[in-house]
């Protein structure tokens, strides 16, 4: 289990905590949303979970982050990379800019790894295949589109099979057919043991998740199962968007009518 | 009022995607529309020809009635506003205020006015107290914020808005949807690309849905998400809005968006 216990995060030269006492645990495979509004802390706490808060952005960190009960704040990198990796917003600013193709691109972290070369290929193969771009595999990762980009960058992460997975917004430039196909290989990943915490604003991807945890103004706000904090009228004030299905009853109950015309939810 | 025009387009990249195949598409002046399609349909592509940042490798494209092919990217960059997808690829300003007063200033508005447009737009979008910082030290989503900020700051009567909801939160993409709707009534032309359908039925009237290079529908936002339209939108990689979903289970024909299923709700209470 990664826990933060207690996690204050200040950014260097920031007159202020970006994050403020944040308790969170990531347990093998489970999925763990993160909601909040814009400015919420929701990257930066991405960043801290990951690790590359402060060890590669600088900054303060107090409080005590632990993996499996072994305390990783005095741990390199290079080792915290074996077991955490991270996905950030935006796709493009991730790609090696060595790969010359979205096949090398995703074969490059499990190569860094030091895995074997089969298990590379057929790890890399695999990615590849969960999130629909093999037709993509000769291609220049440079000269994709926004979101054919985010989708190399997240198959380059699956195919690393990290312990603990931190997602910042992996769905937000992907469209319906590919947003599906990502939350499913998310859900996969957990399935395989994988501890998955993933950032983000669109609604649909709650449905990957085990619980959702709520930050506002770096602190976690509630945490809990996915339908039980998004059924709370509170979240709208939150700047989190409700799902369609529960916006739509209160928009009938303000418009004086009986919200249950809407039927049972499909 | 401006007109954009392409006719028959085609545009290879050089390593032989053909990202564009044949587009014939007329934007009317002072409507919006947006260009919707799964990822790596062409939709940036398009974009990219309005103010010639790409040129089409055959057909034409036209803003206002004049060839774009004879006219330079810093001139077209005077009729069309184009709002990048990556706000890294676009910003450079050492803060947000210079940033947003950079387009107006080389277009020869005075600093007074400039600084005006500046306070405004920042205010509007929620950057009214970041003008001092600098880019670098906002989150990714304030970037995205001030870069959609200093596109309209040029006040060209063409905007072209590539996925500028993407990773804002609730309140940022209201935002956003006021400010697609004002431009409108104030004669603008606005194209919007985004893969969030509800904001592109709540924001505009007419959609058009690219799949791999072509357009496969085009229509008002009632016609295109209307379920005998979803095999052919599911077809292009994308599904109807929620709400669209929900209207049909409900048997009340296309509602595209939240308030035209409680309009017909409403007016089934009505006759009952």
């Amino acid at each position: 289990m990664l826990r933060l216990a207690g996690v204050s995060y200040r950014y260097p030269g920031a007159g202020h905590e970006t994050l403020h006492a944040v308790d969170l645990e990531l347990y093998p495979g489970t999925v763990t949303g993160l909601a909040g509004a814009e400015q919420a802390g929701k990257s930066t706490l991405c960043l801290v979970a990951g690790g590359l808060a402060p060890r590669v952005v600088g900054g303060t960190v107090n409080g005590e982050i632990d993996i499996d009960g072994q305390d990783t704040r005095d741990w390199p990198m290079h080792r915290l990379a074996d077991l955490v990796v991270t996905g950030l917003q935006d796709p493009g600013g991730q790609l090696s800019l060595i790969a010359e193709t979205v096949f090398g691109e995703v074969a490059f972290g499990p190569a860094n790894l030091g895995l074997p070369y089969d298990e590379v290929v057929s790890s890399a193969e695999e990615a590849l295949r969960l999130v629909g771009i093999e037709h993509l595999r000769a291609h220049d990762p440079t000269r994709l589109s926004g979101g054919q980009q985010q989708l190399v960058v997240i198959a380059g992460l699956l195919a690393m099979r990290p312990r603990y997975l931190v997602l910042d917004e992996p769905v937000a430039h992907l469209d319906a057919a590919s947003a599906k196909l990502v939350l499913t290989a998310i859900r996969a990943a957990a399935t395989a043991g994988t501890a998955v915490l993933m950032a983000e604003q669109r609604p649909e991807a709650w449905t990957a998740c085990d619980a959702v945890a709520v930050l506002g103004h770096g602190n976690i706000l509630a945490t809990g199962a996915p339908d039980e904090i998004l059924s709370n009228p509170r979240i709208t004030t939150l700047g989190i968007e409700e799902p369609a299905e529960v916006r739509l009853r209160r928009r009938l109950s303000e418009a004086g009518l009986d919200p249950e015309l809407m039927g049972s939810a499909s | 009022m401006t007109e954009v025009r392409l006719e028959a387009v085609d545009f290879t990249y050089p390593d032989g995607t053909r990202a564009l195949d044949g587009v014939d598409l007329v934007v009317p002046a002072g409507s919006a529309l947006a260009l919707v399609g799964a990822n790596g349909s062409g939709k940036t592509t398009l974009a990219r020809h309005l103010n010639g940042l790409l040129r089409p490798s055959s057909g034409r494209v036209a803003v206002d009635g004049i060839d774009a092919a004879e006219r330079t990217v810093a001139q077209l960059a005077r009729s069309v506003g184009l709002c990048f997808q990556r706000p890294d690829r676009q910003i450079f300003g050492r803060t947000v205020r210079d940033e947003i007063e950079f387009g107006p200033r080389h277009q020869g508005v005075s600093s007074e006015d400039a600084f005006g447009r500046v306070k405004a737009l920042a205010s509007r979008l929620g950057l009214g107290e970041d003008l001092g910082a600098h880019p670098d030290d906002l989150g990714d989503t304030r970037r995205k914020l001030l870069t959609i900020a200093s596109v309209l700051a040029m006040e060209t009567p063409v905007f072209v808005l590539d996925e500028p909801t993407t990773g804002l939160d609730a309140r940022g993409v209201d935002r956003i949807e006021h400010i697609v709707r004002e431009l409108v009534e104030a004669g603008r032309t606005v194209i919007g690309i985004s893969h969030d359908m509800r904001f592109v039925a709540e924001t505009f009237e007419r959609v058009v849905v690219l799949d791999r290079g072509r357009i496969v529908l085009d229509g008002t936002t009632e016609e295109v998400f209307a379920e005998d339209r979803w095999p052919a939108l599911r077809g292009a990689g994308l599904e109807p809005p929620e709400a669209a979903v929900i209207g049909t289970r409900l048997g009340l024909g296309s509602t595209p968006t939240e308030a035209a299923i409680v309009g017909a709700l409403t007016s089934r209470a009505a006759r009952r």
